[in-house]
């Protein structure tokens, strides 16, 4: 049985944040062996790995290179995406953190597939401890001469989720507000500074050196045929044990929860599970054995987006939960779009009126179509991620919301494990507020 | 050149276009200015950036680690996200208001501790994760509060 150990591969044997500590576990051999092939084999190569993206997409990492104009005269460019923001997600910073130096090399590699000399790892402002082990390491490759023509710069950011959608990532590195583009065109074809840009989540670089060190057909050897290799899962909320566990692709989420995670704390009952961070469509507790694949969680209605498996209780209340989601969002739009920077608003005074007992069953209909308003109509996917959570908690949970209606209030009585939480948004009295009509 | 425009110029060369090191330069102001951005600081940015002072403003006010406002000596921090939320974390806020006398986005009137929640800090199977001037603490309690009250207002600020 191949070990699902790909990404955090040595880090029980060695200090992987040391340059000799990778050297011993068989590091930047894979950048010799990248630099002794054309880019259009390596290319062909992580074509073959299958590698997909690990930031939620899912885009295959080498179709994503093949896009990229390598006979632009303007410079190409890699950039990294460490603006890990999604809630629930935690696994970049165990890279960066524990394995920065894989994250290197797999720029290294990755940057001579695309003829790129210069490449921008956008890590977000948050991650200081993170920023200064991956500066660190960038220090020290780059005074062992590993380098080579590439120049490797650590960009920090400064508090912003929407940073994280990969064209408002490109505007902050140009030093504007992190705004989403338009597309197309296409960051593989006007990216950063209008030039050719690959841009890759963490997890997917640093897996890049793994597949020519084991070569692509043990690579393939675990995972599924849709979605080869490894990701790292990162468990939190209710469970015994939470944390990050690298698991082949295609594990049951049972396995996660259960057996990895020592299954719900306190002996309480599993009520629902939000798969791929707070953006995704919830699952209930019949779908706890979904693979844990790009495809098979598309089957079952929702997204792997950025495999961050978070476990909810019986002592939760869906309509809390979506209030607090919704604040979340409200307050990481940019902007830029009315349906996004609008109707987030929207869906924070309507859930509020549920909450509050003071809502019409017409306001779940009215909530509904708030929703319908946002979703697909904005530049980036914000205002979809927004949806996500609002809609399918309403739909899965319809009885909790009708409860809130029909008894004037919130059934747990304040005794949900969410009672009252505070939200950043409350504290800001300069969000200009459109009320929703009576 | 002061120290300051020396490290920005450094900072700016690493990019094609200087404008790529404003934010580094508007945390560098920052540090310089007791945590926040008063006017004169973005002037400063604005100086060494070959930018407007409004085009330093409107960068600042974008992002949240960047503050317009004056903050305490020490800023504490508690994700409130979902994960943490699910754990407890608003237990954590109120055992920390309680301590401070305060509410969440208040600063004691010391001038020592702004206390504030925020969104998900990338803990979320550590909750509830607190951060101290930039510093995470992890599976934090509210039980733990007092002794983080009491050793950030001992630190050096």
């Amino acid at each position: 049985m191949p070990k699902a150990d790909v990404l955090l591969a040595g880090t029980d044997q060695h200090d992987l944040t040391t340059l000799d500590g990778y050297r011993a576990a068989n590091g930047y051999t894979a950048i010799e062996q990248a630099r002794g092939m054309s880019p259009d084999a390596l290319i062909e190569l992580l074509n073959d790995a299958n590698l997909r993206g690990r930031g939620g997409a899912g885009f295959p990492m080498g179709r994503k290179a093949s896009l990229i104009d390598r006979k632009s005269p303007k410079p190409k460019y890699l950039v990294v995406n460490a603006d890990e923001s999604e809630p629930g997600a935690f696994k970049d910073r165990q890279i960066m953190g524990e394995v920065p130096h894989r994250l290197i090399e797999g720029c290294l590699i990755t940057a001579h597939a695309i003829e790129a000399e210069q490449v921008y790892i956008y890590i977000r402002g948050e991650y200081l401890a993170e920023y200064e082990i991956l500066a660190r390491a960038v220090e020290d490759a780059r005074a062992a001469d590993l380098f080579g023509d590439v120049s490797v710069v650590v960009h920090r950011g400064a508090g912003a989720y929407i940073c994280g959608e990969e064209t408002a990532l490109l505007d902050s590195l140009e030093g504007k507000r992190g705004q989403p583009r338009p597309r197309p065109p296409f960051p593989p074809i006007q990216g950063l500074y209008g030039a050719p840009t690959q841009i890759n989540n963490v997890g997917t670089i640093a897996t890049v050196p793994k597949i020519l060190e084991l070569g692509v057909d043990e690579f393939k050897e675990v995972g599924v045929e849709t979605s080869p290799g490894t990701a790292i899962f990162s468990l939190s909320g209710n469970v015994v044990n939470p944390g990050n566990y690298e698991l082949a692709l295609g594990t049951p989420l049972r396995e996660l929860i259960y057996d990895c995670g020592g299954g719900v704390a306190g002996g309480r009952e599993l009520k629902a599970i939000i798969p791929g961070g707070s953006s995704v469509p919830v699952l209930t507790p019949d779908q706890v054995d979904t693979p844990l694949d790009y495809n098979s969680i598309q089957e079952a209605g929702s997204f792997f987006g950025s495999a961050a498996v978070m476990v909810i209780d019986d002592r939760c209340c869906m309509v809390q939960l979506a209030l607090r989601a919704a604040k979340f969002y409200m307050h990481e739009s940019c902007g830029k779009c009315t349906p996004c920077r609008e109707g987030t608003r929207w869906m924070v005074q309507l859930l509020t009126k549920i909450e509050d007992g003071r809502a019409e069953l017409s306001d779940l209909d009215l909530l509904l179509n708030v929703c319908d308003r946002i979703l697909g109509k904005s530049l980036c996917a914000l205002g979809d991620f927004a949806v996500y959570p609002v809609s399918s908690y309403l739909n899965k949970f319809h009885d909790e919301f009708v409860a809130h209606v029909e008894e004037r209030g919130c059934p747990f009585g304040g005794e949900s494990s969410v009672e009252g939480i505070t939200a950043p948004i409350d504290q800001h009295a300069h969000h200009p507020t459109a009320t929703v009509p009576s | 050149m002061s120290d300051f425009a020396t490290e920005v110029q450094r900072v700016a060369s690493l990019y094609p276009d200087r404008r790529s090191a404003v934010l580094e330069a508007l945390r560098l102001a920052q540090e310089r200015h007791d945590g926040w951005l008063p006017e004169e600081a973005l002037r400063e940015v604005a100086d060494a950036l070959e930018v407007t002072p409004a085009y330093a403003k409107s960068i600042a006010s974008f992002y949240d680690m960047l503050h317009l406002e004056p903050v305490g000596r020490h800023v504490v921090e508690v994700c409130t996200n979902l994960a943490c939320a699910l754990v407890g974390a608003q237990r954590v806020v109120e055992a920390f208001e309680s301590e401070l006398g305060i509410r969440s986005g208040e600063t004691t009137e010391d001038g020592e501790i702004t206390f504030r929640t925020v969104e998900c800090l990338g803990g979320c199977g550590y909750a509830t994760v607190v951060a101290v001037d930039e510093r995470y603490r992890q599976f934090v309690k509210p039980d733990d509060v007092p002794a983080i009250v009491a050793e950030v207002r001992d630190a050096e600020g």
